[in-house]
């Protein structure tokens, strides 16, 4: 693994933790300013609290990227869960199945540049989410 | 690791740390519901300064804790949101709804004396 990449377990609360102090740093070192660090680590906790809530446990992997001269990240969060069977209802807000607020995915989508969430049932889940330094 | 709950005088404060899980801020919930009637206390306020982020589960929670507690008559000021996570919270979609807001605790102990001479 290399200085630009990380990558969190997630089975615990605690891990969310992790996984969004680790976002903050590699943000910070591709260049973000303070504000897009705390939108990155932001959308990191609500994807990183998808895994916990409705799969158990998974993975989130963020990566400094970068195309052509433009420097980002890429954050990749993934389970063997359940899937989600409507992922377009998931992407709206006000929509939740468990305890939250219906805003976290929709809301994490909002907070990166490109978002995408892939789902089969019985097989798990991925969001891919990236964000370009301005 | 609990989180601790300060009395100055008719008011409680409850200060959050930068890593604090759900199930913390549920015993939190727990202990101020039940240290306002101990205390007689006619007011709470939580410093969440401490936070760099607020995602929309400790938001949820946040808000459960302070209806809790203006049910238990202690109106609940939250103190303390950073710039950085306001705006990070507006991008997401989240509010506290009719929760009132100070800058800091100065402020929100402020806020709560004024709310009770009116």
């Amino acid at each position: 693994m290399t200085d630009g990449e990380a990558s969190v377990a997630i089975a615990r609360e605690r891990d969310i933790v992790v996984a969004r102090q680790k976002g903050r740093e590699l943000a910070a070192s591709a260049g973000f300013g303070a504000t897009d660090q705390t939108l990155i680590a932001t959308a990191i906790s609500e994807v990183a609290r998808n895994i916990v809530v409705y799969a158990g446990s998974g993975e989130v992997l963020i990566r400094i990227v970068s195309e052509g001269a433009r420097r980002g990240v890429l954050v990749v969060a993934s389970d063997r869960g359940p899937g989600i069977a409507d992922t377009s209802l998931a992407m709206r807000d006000g929509y939740s199945t468990a305890k939250s607020l219906g805003v976290g995915l929709p809301g994490a989508r909002r907070l990166m540049d490109d978002f995408t969430l892939e789902s089969e049932i019985g097989r798990g889940t991925t969001v891919t989410m990236r964000k370009w330094v301005r | 690791m609990s989180i601790p709950i300060l009395k100055e005088r008719d008011v409680l404060i409850a200060c959050i740390q930068t890593a604090v899980t759900d199930d913390e801020l549920i015993e939190l919930r727990d202990m101020l519901a039940a240290t306002i009637g101990k205390s007689r206390s006619r007011g709470v306020v939580i410093d969440v300064g401490a936070l760099d982020v607020l995602d929309s589960f400790a938001t949820r929670t946040l808000r459960g804790i302070a209806y809790t507690a203006k049910l238990r008559g202690a109106p609940t000021v939250v103190v303390g949101i950073q710039p950085d996570v306001a705006i990070a919270m507006v991008q997401l979609g989240l509010t506290l709804e009719d929760i009132p807001t100070a800058l800091d605790l100065e402020d929100g102990i402020e806020l709560l004396r004024r709310r009770k001479r009116s």
